[in-house]
C-alpha cells in the first residue's frame, strides 16, 4: 500500500504547488539586463518584478519574441545565443549558441519557427520553436539586419553590405528565397507594418528610405523621401536609430531621422513626406502610443537622458522630461495607459501614466535595456 | 533653434568631459556607448571587433585620431565634440592594452 500513500502525497503536493504557482502570462513582460546577461520577469498590473532569470550570455543589444501562447520567450543575444525561456516555470527551457555574433530575430506567424539574424557569419538561421533544432541555414555573405516576420510563414531581412532584401518563404518546408536588389547603401534597420504589407528600410549610406510592397508578386524597391538624407549638414551618429519602434499614427508613419535632430512624418498611403518635427537630439526610438495619439521619442548619446512626447495631430512637442541617465527603451502597455522606460545608468525601470505624465513606480534593474510585454506575441513584426 | 541646440550640446559636452575624466566613467563609455556598435564585450557588431588583438596594427596616436575624427565613409562617428584629446588617448590606450592605467 505504500505506493498508494506515495501517490496520494504526490497528488496533494502537486495540487498545492500548482495552486501557488498558477500564473497567467497576459500582462507579464521581460526586461533585459544587458550587462549581467539576465532578464527580469515583471508584472504590468502590479508594476513589480517577479523574479530574475540569469545565464543568458551577452545581452548587449538583445531582443526577444514570444510564442503565440505567451508562455515562452526566445531571446536573441549578441553572442549568438538563442535562449528559450519558460516564463511560467521561470527558467531557461533550452539554449543554443548558433553563431558568433547575432542581431535580433523573429518568430513565424504560426509560432513554429524562430529565425535569427547574424553578423558573424552573415545570414539567417531558422530553428524549430519547440526543440531549437536547426531547420534552415541561409548564408548571405553579409551582415544581416532588419529581420522581421511576415504573414504566410515568411521572414524578411536585409543585407547591410550588399543593399539587398531577401524574402524567405518557409510555407513549403524548405526556404524559397526572393531577392530584391538595389535597396540602397548600408541599410541599417527595417520594419514591417502591422498588416504585414510594407517593409521599410532605413539607409545609412545614402539619402532616403526604401519601401517594399510584400503584397506585390514581383516586389521592387520603392524610394521614399529621396530628398531627405544625411544631407549637406551631415552630423555624427552616435547610435543608429531603431525603426522597429516605428509609429503608425492614423494615416501617417513616424520615423526617427538618421543624422538629424528630427522625426519624419510620412503619408502611409502614398509614402510622401507630410512633415518633420525638430527634436532635442538624434532620435533612437520614435514610438507611437498604441492609440496613435502620441509619439514618444528618446535620443542618442550624449542627449539620452531625455524623452519628448509629440502630439500626433499637431506634430508638436507637448511634453519633455528627464527620467535619468541613458534612457534606452520604452514599452507601452497594450492599450497605452502606461509606458515603461528603461534608464540604464540609473539602474531603474520607470513607469509613467501617459495621460498625466506622472511617475507611478520604479523597479530596480541592472543596466536595463529592452522591455518586452507578452502582448507582442500577437503582433506581426514585433 | 540651431543656436539653442548648439548651446545645449556645448553644455552637454562640458558635462560629459567632466564625467568621463574618471577611469571608471571612461571604461563605462567604451563598453556601453562604443558598445552600441562594437558590442558590450567589444567583439564587434555593426562595427568591427575592437579588442586588443584586432587593433594591434594601430599605435595610440593613430587610434586616438580615429576616435576623435571618425572614419570617413563608414558609420564610425567623430567623438571630438564629446571628449578631450586626453580622454581619446586614454581610450586608445585602454583599447590597445585591455586595461586602463
Amino acid at each position: 500500500m505504500k505506493w498508494i500513500a506515495n501517490a496520494l502525497v504526490a497528488l496533494v503536493m502537486t495540487g498545492s504547488v500548482h495552486a501557488e504557482t498558477i500564473l497567467a502570462t497576459g500582462d507579464l513582460g521581460l526586461v533585459v539586463e544587458r550587462a549581467s546577461g539576465s532578464l527580469l520577469l515583471v508584472d504590468q498590473s502590479e508594476r513589480k518584478m517577479l523574479t530574475r532569470i540569469s545565464g543568458l550570455g551577452d545581452l548587449s543589444h538583445a531582443s526577444l519574441v514570444y510564442s503565440p501562447d505567451q508562455r515562452y520567450a526566445y531571446v536573441f543575444g549578441r553572442d549568438g545565443g538563442l535562449t528559450k525561456v519558460d516564463i511560467v516555470e521561470r527558467k531557461i527551457a533550452n539554449r543554443v549558441v548558433q553563431s558568433g555574433n547575432a542581431i535580433g530575430g523573429a518568430i513565424s506567424d504560426d509560432g513554429s519557427l524562430v529565425a535569427v539574424s547574424n553578423y558573424e557569419p552573415g545570414g539567417v538561421r531558422i530553428f524549430d520553436a519547440d526543440t531549437l533544432d536547426l531547420v534552415a541555414d541561409i548564408p548571405t555573405g553579409s551582415k544581416t539586419i532588419g529581420l522581421v516576420d511576415a504573414p504566410g510563414k515568411r521572414f524578411v531581412f536585409t543585407l547591410w553590405d550588399d543593399g539587398e532584401t531577401w524574402i524567405a518563404d518557409l510555407s513549403a518546408g524548405k526556404p524559397q528565397i526572393t531577392k530584391v536588389t538595389g535597396v540602397g547603401t548600408n541599410p541599417y534597420d527595417a520594419l514591417v507594418t502591422d498588416d504585414g504589407r510594407l517593409y521599410i528600410t532605413g539607409l545609412f549610406g545614402e539619402d532616403g528610405l526604401t519601401a517594399i510592397d510584400l503584397w506585390d508578386d514581383n516586389p521592387k524597391p520603392i524610394r521614399v523621401l529621396p530628398e531627405y538624407g544625411r544631407g549637406q549638414q551631415e552630423m555624427p551618429v552616435y547610435k543608429m536609430p531603431h525603426l522597429e519602434g516605428w509609429a503608425r499614427a492614423g494615416r501617417e508613419f513616424v520615423l526617427p531621422a538618421v543624422g538629424h535632430h528630427q522625426v519624419l512624418w510620412i503619408n502611409a498611403d502614398d509614402l510622401t513626406e507630410t512633415g518633420r518635427t525638430e527634436t532635442y537630439g538624434q532620435p533612437v526610438f520614435a514610438m507611437s502610443r498604441p492609440d496613435g495619439r502620441q509619439v514618444w521619442v528618446n535620443f542618442a548619446h550624449p542627449l539620452n537622458d531625455t524623452i519628448q512626447v509629440i502630439d500626433t495631430p499637431s506634430k508638436e512637442i507637448i511634453h519633455a522630461f528627464k527620467p535619468g541617465p541613458a534612457v534606452l527603451h520604452m514599452e507601452f502597455t497594450p492599450r497605452g495607459h502606461e509606458v515603461w522606460v528603461s534608464v540604464r545608468d540609473a539602474g531603474k525601470v520607470m513607469i509613467y501614466d501617459t495621460h498625466t505624465f506622472e511617475k507611478l513606480a520604479e523597479i530596480d534593474a541592472e543596466s536595463p535595456s529592452g522591455i518586452f510585454f507578452t502582448s507582442r506575441a500577437h503582433k506581426t513584426g514585433l | 533653434m540651431l543656436r539653442l541646440v548648439a548651446i545645449g550640446l556645448f553644455f552637454c559636452s562640458a558635462a560629459i568631459a567632466d564625467e568621463h575624466s574618471s577611469p571608471d566613467a571612461l571604461i563605462r563609455l567604451v563598453h556601453q556607448d562604443c558598445g552600441s556598435c562594437h558590442g558590450l564585450t567589444l567583439k564587434g557588431g555593426l562595427g568591427p571587433d575592437i579588442r586588443p588583438d584586432a587593433l594591434s596594427h594601430y599605435d595610440v596616436e593613430t587610434l586616438s585620431e580615429v576616435v576623435l575624427d571618425g572614419i570617413q565613409g563608414t558609420a564610425m562617428p567623430p567623438w571630438r565634440p564629446l571628449m578631450s584629446e586626453t580622454e581619446a588617448k586614454k581610450i586608445a590606450e585602454y583599447l590597445l592594452q585591455g586595461e586602463l592605467k
